[in-house]
């Protein structure tokens, strides 16, 4: 079938603005819109700009927004898009070269909550053992492939770029609630923070826009009653 | 994200009616005839069908707050998944208030 493209370009050499250019490709429905875009930088336009790298839904470089909503351009098939596709970079990060943007501050963001384990007490002699039940109390958050999809979703976000937002919490959310860590008593300084949990209005555009169906918003809302319930 | 704009929407909005009543409660300071005239303004058709709407912004906001405090607050009911249906209920009990109380205050602004 044949799909009408519309791609927000921007060369920061050239262009002072950006401006929707369009394309016309012939693909499968059962096509992903990866392979629309691949179809135009290998055939049409080699200029054409993004990221992707496993082309499988688990390295979350090509999140973008597509038809309005995040989604990465790996998983959302043709047929669920019509033959009329917008595509654009997403939203709230400074645009380096058409549909790439520049993720350093996500990445800052997702440092400054301290997304490792931490415990300093002395390493048994054996494994740090979990039942079931505590490795399932922050199974879900396990699931984020750092894609920003969430993030640049987010309506707080947008209007403070220095919200830490939604990505950054879900990976504390998979730290402080891990029976092994230690190390909440050196996080709840940022979540508590006026750039951290607390801009959060229950939006619920992360929850929809994750690609890996990750519940964000309750993710969320665990970390503030872990707010208000500790004692640190 | 609509339920959200709303409920900000409605909640500047009530926001907004609490300061002007602050103001013009504070006038009784400047005397009856003073505050009287002002408050004949009030009786102004357009000044009551803004009435119609505070109730409506007020009763949104009271109803889609108990909906994010329910979610927030009661984590083992599983409210996030089912937000949306939530968000329903909240349309749909605000319009079986609001037709009633609405309808009466239009009635009672008309004869
Ligand atoms: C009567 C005067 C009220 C005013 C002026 C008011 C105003 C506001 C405003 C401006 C917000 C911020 C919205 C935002 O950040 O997006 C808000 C949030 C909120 N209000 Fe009200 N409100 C009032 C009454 C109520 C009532 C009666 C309830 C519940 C029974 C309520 C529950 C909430 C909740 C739960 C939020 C947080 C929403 C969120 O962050 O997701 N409010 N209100
Ligand atoms: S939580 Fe979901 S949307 Fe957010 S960065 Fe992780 S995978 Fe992407
Ligand atoms: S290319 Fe890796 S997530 Fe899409």
């Amino acid at each position: 079938m044949k799909v009408e493209l519309f791609i927000r370009r921007f060369n920061p050499e050239t262009d002072t603005k950006s401006r929707m250019v369009r394309y016309e490709v012939e693909v499968e429905p059962t096509d992903r819109l990866l392979d629309a875009l691949n179809a135009i930088k290998w055939y049409q336009d080699g200029t054409l700009t993004f990221r992707k790298s496993c082309a499988h839904g688990i390295c979350g470089s090509d999140a973008m927004l597509i038809n309005g909503v995040n989604r990465l351009a790996c998983k959302v098939l043709i047929k669920d898009l019509g033959d009329r596709i917008t595509v654009e970079p997403l939203r709230g990060f400074r645009v380096i070269k058409d549909l790439v943007v520049d993720m350093e501050p996500f990445f800052a963001a997702y440092r400054s909550v301290k997304p490792y384990l931490i415990n300093d007490e002395p390493a048994p002699r054996t494994e740090r053992r979990q039942s079931p039940e505590e490795r399932e109390r922050f199974d879900d958050t396990t699931k984020c492939i750092l894609c920003a999809a969430c993030t640049t979703s987010c309506p707080s976000f947008w209007a403070n770029e220095d919200y830490i937002g939604p990505a950054a919490i879900v990976n504390a959310h998979r730290f402080l609630f891990d029976s092994r860590d230690r190390g909440a008593a050196e996080r709840v300084d940022i979540l508590n923070s006026k750039f951290g949990v607390w801009r959060c209005r229950t939006i619920f555009n992360c929850a929809d826009a994750c690609p890996r169906g990750i519940e964000v918003t309750r993710a969320i809302q665990d970390v503030k009653r872990f707010l208000l319930n500790a004692r640190i | 994200m609509w339920a959200w704009i709303l409920h900000r929407v409605t909640g500047v909005g009530v926001m907004i009616f609490i300061v002007i009543h602050i103001l013009d409660t504070w006038l009784i300071g400047f005397g009856p005839e003073v505050y009287d005239t002002v408050m004949n303004i009030y009786r102004h058709p357009i000044f009551r069908l803004g009435e119609v709407a505070l109730v409506g912004a007020l009763l949104f906001h009271a109803l889609n707050g108990l909906r994010v405090i329910l979610i927030d607050f009661w984590p083992e009911a599983g409210l996030f998944q089912k937000q949306r249906q939530l968000f329903q209920v909240v349309v749909v009990l605000f319009f079986i208030l609001y037709v009633p109380v609405a309808g009466y205050m239009i009635w009672d602004i008309i004869y």
